[in-house]
């Protein structure tokens, strides 16, 4: 490959105005902690940490940033698409523009955001002082950020996958595809994806090994048993999107056979392998998004959470159905009668547990005193609209109706009434709600509230005229339409729905920055009156979490504890053990990073040097001797008497 | 650190316990890995293009060698595992180095089978069939010398460190590893190479 065809995205006059801005940002970042003599800082405290709580501030920082990245790619083609025949943009960016925004969203920013809650609040909400496993915690950060970032760059150097974010062969074979742009897709996410299975591992064995005194398994916070059941999810899903992006790079970058047309490959079994990891995919981002709802909702309503066992059942339930409906995705694609048949069974039935727990949120809501504030109405808000995208899943089910909707806006009208009233509703619910557990000081609920009414009213006129759209028969990924079709004027007004979305995204960004600025620090433990374990310890919180580990009789502990007068906190303080922060995470996966980005390229030699490097790093890893850490009694006693204001 | 003594070292802190627990649970992840690599092999292994097919390349005299070869290793390491319960680091050492002399042995005839295939024209690109079987005996294969370097890594740690909790955790861990791969290649043997051979 030449150098020219290296940097031909340049020439497209915004790609190239959005890396000087990556430039730009790059250097200002750097001379900014060189001015401050902040590099020591930052890699002390940041670029070497194993402390769960500031992994998780990590991954949410990154999966705001991805937000906004994914979120430009979004206007840029509602956009394009707002009037017939425009010329914003061509073919070929507009495929890059939507499989990055596809897997950037999934993938940079749904999965992180989850992923830094449950890194946060899981150690807490079980009274733990940290992961089972804070190193490889580290590991599975910085492989996701060197993935992520190797997505990222591909715009810049050599050109993004552009063959959908789910990759179908032969579209995505190097016959079609003949840029490195899906070289880029099989490596970052593989990067990312190693990530992700390593937090799987890391958060079952945590939740299963390292609860308080007292908490059995149906003694769990919801939120708890959501993320444990997304974590067995991911350790049962990953492997196989492993497996897959390792046949498609045997595929694109060895002349293997597996997808080819010809020589007995099957393009068909990408499909399939990549929807056995997918549709769990989709559940893994759902479910701890459940959890949050569940949590909020009893917060909220100052009610216990009505029908725990059954909330807890229909999620297992869910996990089992997520990994028996993945051909739901590709009913038109050839198989018969029979296998469209059982899979569109399984896939209904999981309306059956989904409807459970709206149920059990609605009943937990009844006669109680519901305080409406900005996370509380996320939950509310994301009852009825998720219900929409719930209804017209259910029609899509359907294997014989799915003919029509097949490949069309209304599909993606449905998935995005999923995932953003489900997913991003519940994060962000979820980021309101802990953010002043991580930092000490709340997000100001004006703002917040402003941007709740952005988001909820402008997502609909978003993404409503694409269920009209659709059944009219409007297909997904066209870059332009014809005036005669008729479907400007809907097209325009998703576009400006569009907009309000971004306004409220953008609120909530300047609302961390007036919120750091102007909210009253020192909050109490329990801003919210919780009634979980995560509100018992001081907001921010030590790093050893929790002075002493309380004990547990029942669910809600904490809350019964408050009404009775009882501090669960209380009892002798002895030293305590914590793991050693270390550098090598970041400096190997960041060896990790250049070994899959001379891959991308065919530079065999350097990425095999640059695995050399983090073979070295592993074998540095299992020859040194750490044993950890004691924080002694008085240093335990000095921290708790400065967080709780003793003078 | 509490030392629990009245659980084999291994076992013996809570560290250690996590860290086994944490293995298991990794071990399930890759059972999907080879479950999804053998299900890509059973889709793929009727279409060989116009390369050839299972029959007309394997052969059975060296898949027993490399059989017999892996097997005995798993029980070599079963009973290195057993004299270090019982603390005998020179009798552990000696049987941890005769399976990864054994793990070395698999691998060589490994090696030369491929180079076989090769030499018979039966490459890794030539059909979907070949890119499966390949793919599969390859991941296995990767795991056995992944394992290898990994297994020589802790005999140096014991040698020098002794059996302490944390040696004995990283052998036993090892030592699940090792019994892994043995399971994945009765597997193996089974569907891939006699099934192959029937058909």
């Amino acid at each position: 490959m030449s150098m020219e065809e290296v940097f031909h995205p340049m020439q497209e006059p915004m790609i190239l105005a959005a890396a000087i801005s990556i430039v730009v940002g790059a250097v200002v970042i750097v001379a900014g902690l060189t001015y401050f003599k902040k590099w020591g800082y930052f890699y002390k405290n940041w670029l070497s940490t194993v402390d769960h709580k500031k992994i998780g501030i990590m991954y949410i920082a990154t999966a705001l940033l991805m937000l906004f990245r994914g979120g430009i790619d979004a206007l840029l083609m509602r956009a394009q698409t707002a009037v017939p025949d425009n010329g914003l943009l061509d073919a070929q960016h507009y495929n890059e523009i939507f499989t990055t925004h596809g897997l950037l969203m999934i993938l940079f920013m749904a999965m992180p955001f989850v992923i830094g809650l449950m890194n946060i609040v899981i150690p807490l909400q079980i009274g733990a002082r940290d992961v089972a496993f804070p190193r490889l915690n580290a590991v599975s950060f910085w492989l996701f950020a060197a993935g992520c970032g190797l997505l990222n760059l591909s715009f810049i150097i050599g050109g993004s996958p552009d063959a959908g974010w789910t990759a179908y062969f032969p579209l995505a074979g190097t016959e079609f595809s003949p840029s490195v742009g899906n070289n880029y897709y099989s490596l970052a996410l593989q990067l990312s994806g190693i990530g992700t299975l390593m937090t799987g591992v890391n958060f079952i064995a945590t939740i299963i090994k390292m609860r308080a005194p007292g908490m059995t398994l149906m003694k769990m916070p919801m939120f708890t048993w959501s993320i444990l059941i997304t974590n067995v999810i991911i350790v049962f899903a990953f492997p196989v999107l492993t497996v897959a992006l390792a046949l498609m790079m045997l595929d694109r970058q060895f002349g293997t056979q597996f997808f080819a047309m010809q020589n007995g490959g099957m393009d068909m079994l990408w499909a399939n392998l990549f929807w056995v990891w997918g549709h769990p995919e989709v559940y893994i981002v759902i479910l701890p998004a459940f959890g949050i709802f569940s949590e909020i909702i009893a917060t909220f309503a100052r009610k216990n959470l009505y029908g725990y066992k059954s909330m807890v059942m229909s999620m297992v339930v869910i996990s089992l159905l997520s990994f028996l409906v993945w051909a739901h995705h590709f009913y038109t694609m050839g198989h018969g009668v029979m296998v469209n048949s059982v899979f569109s069974i399984t896939t209904m039935a999981i309306a059956v547990p989904t409807g459970v727990k709206i149920f059990n949120w609605l009943l937990t809501m009844r006669h109680g005193k519901i305080q409406f504030t900005t996370p509380m109405l996320y939950a509310l808000g994301f009852i009825p609209i998720f219900t929409i995208g719930g209804v017209t899943g259910v029609m899509l089910a359907m294997a014989s109706a799915d003919y029509q909707y097949h490949n069309t806006m209304f599909l993606v009208a449905h998935f995005h009434y999923v995932l953003i009233p489900g997913t991003v509703f519940g994060v962000l619910a979820g980021y309101h709600y802990w953010w002043p557990k991580m930092f000490g000081f709340r997000l100001n609920e004006k703002l917040g509230k402003a941007a709740f009414w952005f988001i909820a009213i402008c997502f609909n006129v978003t993404f409503f005229p694409l269920f009209i759209l659709g059944l009219d028969g409007y297909a997904r990924r066209m870059y332009t339409y014809s005036e005669s079709t008729g479907y400007g004027p809907l097209n325009m007004l998703s576009f400006i729905g569009g907009i309000g979305l971004a306004v409220g995204f953008a609120l909530i960004v300047y609302n961390i920055y007036y919120s750091w600025k102007h909210m009253p620090r020192n909050e109490k433990a329990d801003v919210w009156d919780g009634r979980t374990l995560e509100w018992a310890t001081h907001s921010p919180v030590p790093e050893y979490n929790f002075a002493v580990v309380p004990t547990v009789t029942r669910l809600d502990e904490f809350w019964f504890a408050k009404k009775e007068g009882r501090d669960i906190t209380a009892g002798k303080i002895e030293k305590i053990h914590m793991p050693n922060n270390t550098g090598t995470p970041f400096w190997m996966s960041g060896f990790f990073f250049l070994a899959a980005f001379f891959a991308v390229f065919n530079l065999w030699i350097p990425a095999i040097i640059s695995m050399i490097g983090v073979f070295g790093f592993m074998i540095h890893r299992s020859f040194e001797k750490d044993h950890g850490r004691y924080i002694s009694v008085e240093e335990v006693m000095a921290t708790e008497k400065s967080l709780r204001g003793d003078k | 650190m509490k030392i629990d003594s009245s659980l084999p070292l291994e076992y013996s802190t809570e560290e250690n316990r996590l860290k086994i627990f944490g293995f298991w649970v990794f071990l399930g992840a890759e059972i999907v890995l080879f479950a999804t690599l053998f299900t890509v092999y059973f889709t793929l292994q009727t279409r060989t293009g116009s390369g050839p097919n299972g029959a007309e390349i394997f052969e059975l005299t060296p898949v027993l060698w490399e059989t017999f070869l892996l097997l005995t290793s798993s029980f070599t390491i079963g009973l290195g595992v057993h004299a270090m319960r019982i603390g005998n680091k020179k009798a552990m050492m000696a049987f941890f180095i005769i399976t990864l002399l054994l793990g070395l042995g698999f691998l060589g005839i490994e090696i030369d089978e491929f180079v076989t295939y090769v030499e018979e024209g039966a490459t890794i690109q030539t059909s979907a069939f070949l890119s499966a079987l390949m793919t599969l005996l390859g991941t296995h294969g990767l795991h056995v010398t992944f394992g290898f370097f990994w297994g020589v890594a802790i005999l140096i740690q014991v040698a020098s460190r002794g059996l302490n909790p944390q040696t004995a955790n990283k052998a036993f861990i090892f030592s699940l590893y090792w019994h892994f791969l043995d399971v994945v290649w009765i597997f193996i043997f089974s569907f891939v190479y006699l099934k192959g051979l029937i058909s």
